[in-house]
């Protein structure tokens, strides 16, 4: 277990940070119990590859299964089509981050605000900073990484881990709904 | 203009009136005006002349603040913690903090240009005289400072009277950085617009510095034919003394050239330069060599051919002195802003400032007389090249494969890269002797070094980087055309039209620094892409070099095979950071010249002619300074959105449009008054892109403007489209907002498009005469 501290060493974020997602069960409940969650996946889940599989597969996976409306940024919308995967939108991750601090704002599906927002793929220092914007701006959105990097301006984040247990990470969340269902 | 104080004294005075004795008049200047055209509403504009306008424009392009942290610790009050709705103990909150830091950063970019273009204009006064002409372009140049005129409603003519505007713009400076201070502006959109006002006046320095050093230096005066040189490590003869020059104020530089020429050293020793000097370098002498953006630094030092290393201002790495003492190369450093804990030996002899550098006596020393800094400079070279021998503290490739070895796995390199560059995977392939990985990382790395300082056991990384890329290294032999300065008055009317129009469909202007997010190759592409889309493409400092540093299937650099005329299709190197000015100053000039706007203290309706009728987009890819903040916050008040990369996020805000809420996008007709519908055109003033693919389809999108004409848009739209197919695999699905009528929509596109209009329930619109301004509608005649 590595202790959960920022992934760039010099990103110290303040006095609120993200609580630590010590089992993967913790994001599969909390999508659960949320109303309206949206997953917001970045160009680099088109980029990375865990055990054989892009992380983009396993987020189309997981959108499905718990039923997210998905919003893919910079330019990997075709990444979802090839895979025969509508995303719920596509728009830059700065847009969609202002998007979410208007509490008026009717939401990627317009079935209105959206209370959890799941963030993966984004740079670092990108989904550093648009996390932050949320936490300070966006008091009713609860924000999850699900990264294998530590995020402390999300609400929750997984510590800096290995691949291997990203991986293992993702694959219970995305089971504990074939379980359950949402 | 020009303008002289007049004393009157007269001791006894016998008149009709009456005895007269020691009466004492005193004029501080009398000014003679050559400019008929009648002054604009806003001449040498104070903190708040300008501030509707602003508050205009972030009505619409509301800042979305992006914290770094948590904590405000700028006062001993704190540190104060603002999360959520906390307020400081001096009662600011979070977003009127987040604006406070981008009004710091703007006005030291601000102060920066300015303070350059001060020490410059001194020196130049000096040398030349206060009534030596400003001619920056000859007869092709009648408006030789348009950002000048504009903003403080003054036509300089001689380099005396640039003092009086930078008077003008240091004083504001000062205001704002005051702002600044603790217990002033609660407003966050007050911040803003004041950060606009920075802006406005770095541009207006930037403007004064280049065009004192263009007219007395003979600079290229705006000069679409200007030299192609060559940039880049690989042209530098190593068998001569090799003088490496740092920084931006180019005034040592000339030292050095010139004291080389007027002593017979031309041609034996070469003079290169890294960041913006070396552009001005090139610009005053033909065989002045590039090697490449402030990312080369610590790696071009540490090869060992620098023989003699002068450092001038900004942009130069603070450990530089300490670098250069690794390989042995002498250090001068020639500017009061950048003294570097060195002795001044201003006031020494020349030649005894060599001895003692030569001899080690002194690793180096403070000279702030340019003259002298070329004497003691060439003289160095010329003795200490011999004896150094190119010492170079980058290994051999057996001591970074034995040292590899060391290499923990602890991954604090890659922790502290800000490239996230997967370091210890390449140590872990380089400790079995293969550098394939090390080298892949050379054209990714930006040169900052952060790795070694993290490194545990105490590895150079960055050198092992690039031993392992040296074979690229010394194949970067490249050519750049010469920083052109201005554009022409004559280019101007020819683009007017077809940029107001939208047929040429855009001007982009590629600029910054180099922290690309995956190596300069994108910088070239971004600008090859929309050269080749016959698109207006300039460029300036970092970004001029990176751009020219790819070469196509013959082996030419884009500079070789785009026209460098400011002209549909080309590529225009405008030069140095402070020849930026030269960007907005064309903008502004389609405006006065195309348009016959007035120009004279006139910055509202020029601003707003700007945003709704001129296709400028600017770029900074490699968002990293102050100075780019300031230079971006020019371009958003004058109406011209900027587009950053992935780093440029942490500039803590971006002001972004919503193209989701029809409200915002209304503007005047001005010939009805009415309010007229005209979409997201541009969608954003500053926005950060992820990727090099989402920033071009953004270049294209941001380009359109309500002004366009149907056929202009159709062009527009046919890139955009085209565009967003090619590298997002998908239609736009916001292009029902850009189709006015069924005109706009490009022919071979027709179907496709028409089919979406009616899915998304579009309705037709007209196109306006557009105005955010009021008082710009037309009366009807009685």
């Amino acid at each position: 277990m590595v202790a959960a501290e920022p992934w760039q060493t010099a990103e110290v974020p303040g006095p609120k940070k993200a609580l630590v997602v010590t089992k993967p069960e913790i994001v599969t409940a909390m999508i659960k119990k949320a109303k309206h969650p949206i997953l917001v996946v970045g160009h680099k889940a088109v980029e990375t590859e865990l055990n054989k599989k892009k992380l983009i597969d396993l987020m189309i996976e997981l959108a499905k299964k718990a039923k997210i409306p998905v919003v893919a940024t910079a330019h990997i919308v075709s990444e979802f089509h090839k895979r025969k995967y509508k995303p719920a939108g596509f728009m830059p991750a700065v847009d969609i981050g202002n998007r979410l601090v208007d509490a008026e704002w009717s939401g990627i599906d317009g079935k209105g605000p959206h209370d959890l927002a799941l963030f993966v793929g984004l740079p670092y220092y990108m989904e550093w900073t648009i996390l932050s914007g949320l936490k300070h701006f966006a008091p009713n959105l609860k924000t999850i990484t699900l990264d294998n990097v530590y995020h402390p301006h999300a609400s929750w984040s997984f510590p800096n881990t290995s691949v291997k247990d990203w991986v293992e990470n993702l694959r219970v969340i995305i089971e504990k709904f074939e379980e359950g269902g949402k | 203009m020009s303008k002289k104080g007049v004393n009157i004294k007269i001791d006894e005075l016998n008149t009709d009136v009456g005895f007269i004795k020691n009466l004492q008049l005193s004029f501080c200047k009398l000014i003679a005006e050559t400019w008929t055209e009648p002054m604009g509403p806003t001449p040498f504009p104070s903190l708040t002349a300008l501030r509707e306008w602003d508050l205009k424009l972030l009505q619409r392009y509301k800042p979305f603040y992006l914290p770094y942290c948590d904590v405000c610790c700028l006062c001993t009050f704190g540190k104060c913690d603002l999360t959520g709705d906390k307020r400081g103990a001096c009662g600011i909150n979070m977003s009127a903090q987040q604006s406070r830091i981008v009004l710091l950063a703007c006005c030291i970019g601000a102060a920066t240009h300015i303070g350059h273009a001060r020490h410059l204009l001194e020196h130049l006064i000096e040398k030349f005289g206060h009534n030596y002409p400003l001619d920056v372009g000859g007869l092709n140049i009648k408006v030789e400072a348009p950002v000048t005129r504009l903003v403080c409603g003054v036509k300089p003519e001689t380099l005396g009277d640039l003092e009086e505007v930078l008077d003008y713009v240091e004083t504001q400076v000062t205001h704002l950085l005051s702002v600044a201070h603790t217990g002033q502006e609660g407003s966050n959109l007050d911040f803003e617009s004041k950060v606009l006002h920075a802006g406005m006046v770095d541009h207006v320095g930037m403007e004064v510095a280049d065009i004192a050093q263009i007219a007395a230096y003979g600079f290229p005066k705006a000069d679409p034919e200007a030299l192609l040189v060559d940039l880049g490590y690989g042209t530098i003869n190593v068998e001569k003394p090799v003088i490496l020059c740092i920084g931006h104020n180019v005034v040592p530089s000339i030292g050095i050239i010139d004291y080389m020429k007027d002593n017979g050293h031309d041609g034996e020793i070469e003079v290169c330069g890294l960041c913006c000097t070396a552009h001005d370098i090139t610009r005053y002498y033909k065989r002045g060599k590039i090697i490449g953006p402030i990312s080369w630094q610590l790696r071009f030092i540490r090869s060992g051919v620098p023989d003699v290393v002068v450092l001038d201002e900004q942009c130069v790495r603070a450990d530089s002195f300490f670098e250069a003492q690794r390989i042995k190369a002498p250090v001068i450093v020639a500017s009061e802003k950048n003294c570097m804990g060195l002795p001044n030996r201003t006031n020494d002899p020349a030649d005894i400032i060599v001895e003692d550098l030569l001899n080690g006596k002194a690793p180096g020393a403070l000279i702030l007389d340019p003259e002298k800094v070329g004497e003691v400079a060439v003289k160095l070279a010329l003795k200490v090249a011999p004896l150094r021998k190119k010492f170079k503290v980058i290994p051999e490739v057996d001591e970074v494969i034995q040292r590899a070895k060391e290499c923990r796995q602890c991954n604090d390199c890659r922790r502290a890269c800000p490239q996230d560059l997967h370091i210890p995977e390449a140590m872990k392939a380089a400790a079995t002797g293969n550098l394939a990985k090390l080298a892949d990382l050379y054209e990714l790395c930006v040169g900052c070094g952060r790795c070694e300082h993290a490194c545990p056991v105490g590895l150079t990384v960055h050198s092992f980087i690039v031993k392992a890329g040296e074979k690229k290294l010394k194949e970067e032999t490249y050519k750049v055309r010469v920083g052109r300065g201005a554009i022409q008055d004559v280019e101007i009317r020819n683009v007017g039209s077809p940029i107001v129009l939208g047929e040429i469909p855009g001007v982009v202007a590629v600029v910054g620094c180099s922290n690309y997010p995956k190596g300069g190759q994108e910088v070239a592409e971004i600008c090859t892409e929309f050269a080749n889309r016959r698109f207006i493409v300039v460029t300036s400092g970092c970004s001029a070099m990176s751009a020219a540093m790819y070469k196509n299937e013959e082996g030419k650099t884009p500079y070789e095979y785009f026209t460098g005329e400011f002209t549909s299709g080309c590529l225009v190197n405008v030069g140095s950071c402070v020849s930026n000015s030269h960007i907005a100053g064309a903008a502004i000039k389609i405006a006065n010249i195309f348009a016959k706007r007035n120009l004279r203290a006139n910055y509202e309706e020029i601003a707003d002619y700007i945003l709704n009728r001129v296709g400028a987009v600017g770029v900074a890819w490699g968002a990293y300074s102050q100075k780019a903040a300031s230079i971006a916050s020019g371009f958003w008040r004058l109406g011209v959105p900027v587009i950053v990369g992935p780093h440029g996020i942490k500039y803590r805000r971006m002001l972004l449009g919503r193209a989701d809420r029809e409200e915002d996008w209304y503007v005047y007709d001005a010939r009805t008054g009415e309010k007229v519908y005209v979409g997201p055109t541009p969608e954003h003033l500053f926005y950060t892109a992820e990727t090099k693919e989402e920033a071009m389809v953004m270049i294209a999108k941001l380009c359109m403007r309500p002004n366009d004409t149907m056929k202009g848009r159709a062009i527009k739209l046919t890139h955009y489209v085209d565009l967003h197919k090619r590298l997002y695999g998908t239609m736009p699905e916001d292009i029902h907002l850009f189709v006015r009528t069924i005109a706009d929509v490009p022919v071979t596109m027709k179907d496709e498009i028409v089919k979406i209009l009616e899915e998304k329930g579009w309705k037709e619109t007209v196109i306006p005469d557009p105005t955010l301004l009021p008082r710009m509608i037309r009366k009807k005649k009685e």
